[in-house]
């Protein structure tokens, strides 16, 4: 792909995950956000964060299937931009939600076992997005940058538990994310095998 | 159309909210027109009922305005989303509707509901409503209580528990159709449940009515009940038929999730449903949370049907 295409591609994405945000600047603006402001804003936050950190899982199992390689650039703006919205999202939690109430929050998050992962999931998240500069990468080195970045899997592991644990048991959404995510990390398994065994066929031809 | 945040706050917190936010957000340069875009209410939508106000069961808070608690509803008839009753509200027709009145009573009934209007006097009642998602409204409701009409019915000496039902049919309540195996769906027709005493007590409104007028669809026309120390979804709506039983009935929530929904689901801060603390509840139109009262603020009137019992178990 050319750098201009590059940037083209860039741009859109900067465009498209900002609508969500834009959505409740406006919403608020113009005084439309339900009855229930804040529950609703936490919500589209916490829906915008998943979609996103899901889309960031998408783009190997995208490469590896399809063998399409340019979607992979993204990979740093999406998971920036997923970061961001969780990090909105748990901003909106204490300053909103609870205005800064640290007791029954700091109860919440020992008892309550899906805002428990769901903090889990964001601290998870932050040596992610403090290192995601190419100057983090090179001083990391490769190999070490990206064993620290799989930890993108158990945040998205709790970030799906958190939705279905939160979420009523009659409700399909939280499921449907999950689903999604154990296909994504399901096509990623699938070819680790398939490479460990070529190797494992190569090593015993050899002896 | 989506309503407005400003439609359901007086003006006062509107505009505090309103700054607040502008300040955290620091947005402030804009803020001048929100006195303005406060519109004057809407009349409330059906007909008016008369009722004659029970000064004896009022609350001082400010009823909700009309619009928060007619949009923003939990009725799973209609779909899982608040919006969705009021959306799809139409399809429900409370006209011509019976309601069966049997079980372990002496004079089982099937009734017109027009018959229930006129077998007691209406009265209006406000009434704080605490939803177990942990938010509340104050809402003017019109009715009488049950138990005059469980008193016509007689109860028989073995009867200790009354079950209501929701109407079940898929053509009026759109999320009845079958799912894909059940998915997103409650074990339909919708169950509740209470004690013979629970629904015996005063304040346990057989309601018709809110605002003045007759209950619109997406609040459980034509009729409901409404007992305000219990979580909202114990008040079950558009009933069609109210059971007398020697046995603890089984309720569609506790069919759904047995450890989070129990039979009592009394009001209690005190015991905290496993995903939220039941400590502070949001009122809606109001932006800092408020404690939540034990009983929802009825300890002094229902306390008593519950001595020596252990509420934390009895959840
Ligand atoms: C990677 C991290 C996280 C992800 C992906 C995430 C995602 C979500 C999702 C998808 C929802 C449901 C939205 C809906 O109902 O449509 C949600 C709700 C919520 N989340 Fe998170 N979340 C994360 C972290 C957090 C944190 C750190 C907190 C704060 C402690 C938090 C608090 C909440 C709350 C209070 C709700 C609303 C629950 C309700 O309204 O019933 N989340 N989140």
């Amino acid at each position: 792909m050319t750098a201009r295409g590059r940037a083209a591609l860039k741009t859109a994405v900067w465009l498209v995950a900002l609508v969500p945000l834009a959505h409740l600047v406006w919403g608020w603006w113009t005084d439309d956000l339900t009855v229930n402001p804040i529950e609703y804003v936490t919500r589209q936050l916490g829906e915008t964060a998943i979609r996103l950190l899901l889309a960031t899982l998408a783009l190997t199992p995208i490469r590896l299937l399809f063998g399409v390689s340019w979607p992979i650039t993204l990979r740093r703006l999406l998971g920036l931009f997923a970061f961001f919205y969780v990090t909105l999202h748990f901003a909106v939690w204490i300053v909103l939600d609870h205005f800064f109430d640290w007791r029954t929050m700091g109860d919440d998050i020992a008892k309550r076992p899906w805002i428990t992962v769901g903090v889990t999931a964001f601290l998870l998240l932050v040596p992610l997005a403090a290192t995601s500069t190419t100057g983090m990468i090179k001083r990391l080195g490769g190999a070490t940058w990206r064993r620290l970045h799989q930890l993108i899997y158990v945040a998205g592991v709790l970030g799906v538990l958190h939705y279905i644990w939160l979420a009523k048991k009659v409700l399909v959404q939280p499921w449907v994310y999950a689903v999604l995510l154990a296909t994504l990390l399901g096509i990623r398994a699938w070819a680790t095998a398939r490479k460990l065994s070529a190797r494992w066929i190569v090593l015993g031809s050899r002896g | 159309m989506r309503l407005r945040y400003s439609d359901v706050t007086p003006s006062t917190l509107y505009l505090s909210r309103r700054e607040l936010m502008a300040g955290a957000l620091a947005l402030a340069a804009v803020g001048g027109d929100a006195a303005s875009t406060t519109a004057a209410a809407p009349a409330p939508a059906g007909a008016a009922l008369p009722a004659t106000p029970n000064p004896a069961y009022r609350v001082d808070d400010a009823p909700t305005k009309f619009e928060a608690a007619s949009t923003y509803n939990n009725f799973y008839e209609f779909g899982v989303n608040k919006e969705d009753p009021s959306r799809l509200g139409h399809t429900l027709k409370p006209r011509p509707w019976h309601v069966q009145v049997d079980g372990l009573v002496a004079r089982p009934k099937t009734f017109d509901v027009e018959e229930i209007l006129k077998l007691a006097p209406l009265e209006e009642r406000i009434y704080l409503l605490r939803c177990v998602e942990a938010w509340s409204m104050v809402i003017p409701w019109i009715g009488y209580p049950l138990s005059a009409l469980l008193k016509q019915a007689q109860p028989r000496p073995g009867a200790k528990y009354v079950e209501f039902t929701t109407l079940k049919d898929p053509e009026q309540f759109p999320a009845q159709k079958p799912t894909f195996f059940g998915l997103g769906s409650l074990d339909w027709p919708y169950t509740e449940g209470l004690r013979l005493d629970e629904a015996m007590h005063p304040l346990t409104l057989l309601t018709v009515g809110m605002y003045g007028h007759v209950l619109p669809n997406q609040n459980g026309a034509p009729l409901r009940v409404v007992i305000p120390w219990k979580y909202g979804f114990k008040s079950a709506k558009s009933l069609v038929r109210i059971r007398l039983t020697d046995t603890e009935p089984k309720t569609a929530w506790n069919k759904a999730a047995p450890q989070e929904y129990g039979f009592y689901s009394n009001v209690n801060p005190n015991v905290d449903h496993p995903r939220w603390s039941q400590g502070t509840e949001r009122r809606i139109g109001e932006f800092r949370r408020r404690k939540t009262l034990m009983f929802n603020g009825y300890a002094d009137q229902v306390a008593s049907l519950y001595t020596g019992m252990d509420l934390k178990k009895n959840y």
